[in-house]
């Protein structure tokens, strides 16, 4: 019964959908009348969309085994936080539960959306009925979730234990939510096509969307790029993989257009510029969705590849880009660009960095797709970190040297003798750094600059702050402070890790000590242990940094049977200063083990301001919103007093 | 702005789509051609991977009548299922030779004496090492070599019986 | 396995070797760093560059696979011996063509890996030109 009052509510939440549509269409030309037809089914497909995702998720929590997609990937023996993120951890319970998000904010931007012009917030929502109506069919034409089996299963089959990891149960929902505030900003970057209304009020309704889609996307990055580092067992922690530029090239475009809609806000300036990054920003989150979904670039062993799940995503993809995108090349002529300024300018700074990160994502992009574009050829090539990082640093390093600065400008018009002192003294803490890491021993060009340029960005970080009432600088000054300092943080963490790491490989025999950096390490014993579909040898490593307090770790090598796979576990000691990264291998055929050691000064400020720079979107986020709320209220205030009714 | 400047982001989106239909209609192959085919084989001299038969020498393939390397493997699932289209390859007159790759001599000889050996000679390449000289991916894998020692085709995965004709094709051009 | 969780998932399959393991131990250097610091980093760089055949995305210096330990021993067997790291590429490039090395060099077949980044920078630069240096607004 459940599962039929979910489907149920799907195919009603569908065909609101379908009305909010039609009826937005209408409204904008001319039928105003509709206006209230159009508000109340976005809402009420909200509702919807929530009742059927909570009765997929009741079905996962009941273990319904009649139903297929719980037999599939459930098990009545799984712990209660695992039935529930099974609910979207697999292909048909995650576009649910997108299309729920989706639905959600449809609904909540009809709900609280007032500073929007009426017919621009009427072709928002249209546009937002129009991407949704899309995952609707997909869903219920390709991957319906609440399908019965003909006969009920006596038990569920997922009791992967891999798949039971609290980063895997929260990791993709948060990718979603950063791909479902793009789509917002992307309904709204439509629906200002359309009325051919760009003004800063605009940017301020969307702005919310695109930080808080940003925040998420960053937190996703952050933790899959850990997840990585610690799973994989060879200390690596960014591989330009195709699916981890499938994650990153929304984010570059989230946050080229968190700065562009900044500055449409405060100074109606970069109005097209801004429209077309919101279109540039969803097609990246389709385009990711598409790549490894599809499986046309991934390989087909660690997939069941599926043509018409990837056929499906790509018609859905052409017709909201191409549809966009055509829209933009029609429309865009008849937007003026709004306010002009001199490149020695709060806008100038933002423009340079925004066009930086546009290249940045076109080369991440060009680096992605062109070994597909030689395979039609039947050339096999293949672009990893060797290209990407020296491509990528062209237009890094100055779009970090100018972000340094441009928090510093005035808007419109400044002159930078007027920032003389900061900007000398940001310079001297970037050269003696770089001065003194040559004197070290010089690493490698690109790890000397990134640690120079992380000196000197982790000071000017605060510069903006200098002078100022701590108490009275607002919440999203305080945010973009934080995020910068993240950035240099993060960056300092790369560098270092790049330049400082040391590497041991070592074959020993128990009771042997080996080095690697600062850390002696010794090989106490190895035990065999098993786990529920798995055998292990687990070593029990004895490391002390530098003469120090005795560190157990427990590095295992795991043999899995179903399916057959080796994985390596390997443990982590974390020291504010670094971690030792320890690995288990085989046995050799004289008796000795197999240790991998890796010493890795400062890694974790990669992921520390990865989380510094979600937290500076937050409070921006926070602080935006409780600007917001106040206006409203005074607005409101307001009219009141007189006397007029609210429209 | 022009207007036909405008249309530059729809143009370059409209190629990336019609490149991801193009290749989701293609079914996807994850080979790796080697790029020695029309090359010498490399010089190489292996020890012989099974006590009754002699190893594998680039020498073995210059006495002016082409044969089959076959790079294999005991542990190989798919080999087990190549063998019987390698015996009917041995029965019609092909000189098989094999490559056995991270071997042992005990289980080259079980896997023998359950499947069959269509082998004249077995080198052992403990390393990979020949394997990565004549631009092997993986096992199992078939080159065609002519009399002169020149690889003139490679075949990638585990020979099925539809494959058996294309290989005797190969072998006679090879031949000729 | 349908579970998707892609991006999690794919990576994950990168780390499990699901064929068929051999039995014999690994080549001499496929776990054995070289004892000159000098010729192991030059080693280390080179096997981070260069793909391993039998997995999908990942480079022999990232893969327990027995295939990319035995490449690992060509390339420390091979610097120890003395050899430049590009002749070693380019040994392997001769084998398997431009597919192992994910340095991908200026060629007939990667010309636009490097002559669209140009173009992007003019682009960059010319946007910046024209939204900065200019007097008037961009509208036309």
């Amino acid at each position: 019964m459940i599962a039929e009052i979910g489907l149920a509510a799907l195919w009603l939440a569908a065909a609101l959908a379908v009305l909010q549509l039609v009826g937005g269409v209408l409204a904008v030309r001319g039928q105003g009348e509709l206006a209230s037809v159009v508000r109340t089914s976005a809402i009420a497909q909200g509702v919807l969309a929530g009742l059927s995702f909570v009765a997929l998720l009741w079905l996962f929590i009941a273990t319904d085994l009649s139903v297929k997609l719980v037999a599939a990937n459930s098990h009545s023996a799984k712990p209660l936080i695992f039935k529930l993120s099974g609910a979207w951890g697999n292909h048909e319970g995650s576009m649910l539960l997108w299309v729920t998000v989706m639905a959600l904010a449809g609904g909540l931007i009809a709900l609280v959306e007032r500073r929007l012009a009426e017919k621009t917030l009427l072709a928002t929502l249209a546009a937002q009925g129009f991407v949704a109506i899309g995952f609707y069919a997909f869903i219920l034409m390709s991957s319906n979730p609440f399908e019965r089996l003909p006969i009920p299963a006596v038990e569920g089959n997922g009791l992967n234990p891999l798949l039971q990891d609290i980063g895997l149960a929260f990791h993709p929902p948060t990718l979603y939510f950063g791909y479902v505030g793009l789509s917002v900003a992307f309904s709204f970057a439509v629906g200002a096509l359309v009325t051919k209304s760009v003004t800063p009020d605009f940017a301020r309704a969307m702005r919310p969307w695109v930080l808080g889609a940003w925040v998420f996307l960053t937190l996703g990055i952050t933790a899959g790029s850990y997840w990585a580092y610690y799973e994989l067992g060879w200390g690596g922690w960014w591989f330009w993989d195709p699916v981890e530029n499938a994650s990153l090239m929304p984010w570059l475009a989230a946050t080229a257009l968190l700065h562009s809609v900044s500055v449409l806000a405060a100074r109606d300036a970069l109005r097209t510029w801004t429209i077309m990054l919101g279109v540039i920003a969803f097609s990246m989150s389709m385009l990711g969705t598409f790549l490894v979904r599809s499986g046309i670039l991934t390989s087909v062993h660690a997939f069941a590849v599926d043509p018409e799940r990837g056929s499906f995503i790509l018609v859905l993809l052409s017709l909201y880009i191409g549809g966009a995108l055509a829209l933009f090349a029609l429309r865009a002529n008849s937007i003026s660009e709004g306010e002009r300024f001199k490149l020695t300018s709060r806008e100038g700074a933002l423009v340079f960095n925004n066009v930086m990160l546009s290249a940045i994502l076109g080369i991440v992009l060009l680096g992605t797709l062109y070994p597909l574009a030689t395979e039609a050829f039947d050339v096999r090539v293949s672009v990893g970190p060797p290209y990407f990082n020296p491509v990528g640093a062209i237009f890094t390093l100055p779009m970090l040297l100018v972000m340094a600065v441009g928090p510093l400008l005035r808007w419109r018009q400044d002159n930078l003798t007027r920032i003389r002192l900061p900007l000398v003294g940001v310079a001297v803490v970037m050269l003696a750094t770089l001065a003194v890491v040559v004197l070290l021993g010089a690493y490698s060009l690109l790890a000397d600059l990134g640690l120079a340029i992380a000196a000197g960005l982790a000071i000017a970080a605060f510069l903006p702050l200098r002078g100022r009432n701590l108490l009275r600088v607002p919440l999203a000054t305080w945010g973009m402070v934080v995020a910068h300092f993240g950035i240099a943080v993060a960056l300092f963490g790369m560098a270092s890790e790049s330049a400082f790491s040391e590497e041991k490989l070592a074959a020993v025999s128990i009771g042997d000590t080996t080095q690697v950096g600062p850390w002696d390490v010794k090989l106490e014993g190895v035990v065999p242990v098993a786990g529920p579909n798995w055998t292990a040898i687990e070593g029990h490593v004895i490391a002390r940094y530098d003469g120090g307090k005795e560190v157990v770790l427990d590095p295992q090598s795991r043999n899995f049977w179903a399916p057959p796979q080796e994985t390596n576990e390997s443990q982590l000691a974390t020291r504010w200063n670094g971690q030792l990264y320890a690995v288990i291998g085989n046995q050799a055929e004289d008796g000795r083990w197999q240790l991998r050691l890796w010493w890795k000064p400062f890694v974790t400020f990669i992921w520390y301001g990865g989380m510094l720079v979600a937290l500076g979107g937050l409070l921006s986020l926070i602080g935006r919103l409780a600007t917001d709320l106040k206006r409203r209220r005074a607005l409101r205030r307001r009219e009141l007093r007189s006397g007029e009714a609210v429209a | 702005m022009s207007r036909w400047r405008l249309f530059v982001p729809l143009g370059i989106f409209s190629l990336f789509v019609g490149l991801a239909a193009y290749q989701l209609s293609q079914p996807k192959d994850e080979f790796v051609e080697s790029a020695m085919v029309g090359e010498q084989l490399p010089q190489f001299d292996l020890r012989p991977a099974f006590a009754s038969l002699p190893g594998a020498a680039t020498a073995d393939f210059t006495d002016g009548n082409p044969k089959l390397l076959n790079i294999w493997a005991s542990w190989c699932i798919p080999c087990i299922s190549e063998a019987p289209q390698l015996e009917r390859l041995q029965a019609s007159g092909v000189e098989i030779v094999g490559i056995a790759i991270r071997d042992r001599p005990e289980d080259v000889a079980r896997f023998l004496a359950s499947y069959g050996n269509p082998y004249v000679r077995i080198g052992a390449d403990d390393l990979s090492e020949v394997q990565l000289e004549i631009g092997s991916s993986g096992v199992p894998e078939t080159f065609v070599i002519d009399g002169e020692g020149k690889i003139t085709y490679q075949h990638i995965g585990d020979i099925r019986p539809g494959d058996v004709p294309v290989l005797l094709d190969k072998l006679r051009e090879a031949g000729e | 396995m349908k579970c998707l969780i892609a991006a999690l998932l794919s990576i994950l399959a990168l780390t499990a070797t699901a064929h068929a393991q051999d039995s014999m131990p690994p080549a001499p250097y496929a776990y054995q760093q070289l004892d000159d610091p000098g010729q192991e980093e030059q080693a280390q760089a080179l096997m981070e560059t260069l793909r391993c055949l039998k997995c999908q995305s990942q480079s022999i210096a990232d893969s327990d696979a027995p295939m990319a330990g035995d490449m690992r021993h060509q390339v420390r067997s091979r610097i120890a011996a003395g050899e430049e790291p590009e002749a070693i590429r380019a040994w392997l490039i001769d084998r398997y063509g431009d597919y192992v090395s994910y340095d991908p060099k200026i060629s007939e077949t990667t010309w636009p890996l490097f002559a669209i980044p140009l173009i992007l920078a003019l682009v960059a630069g010319l946007l910046l030109w024209r939204r900065i240096g200019r007097k008037k607004g961009a509208a036309t």
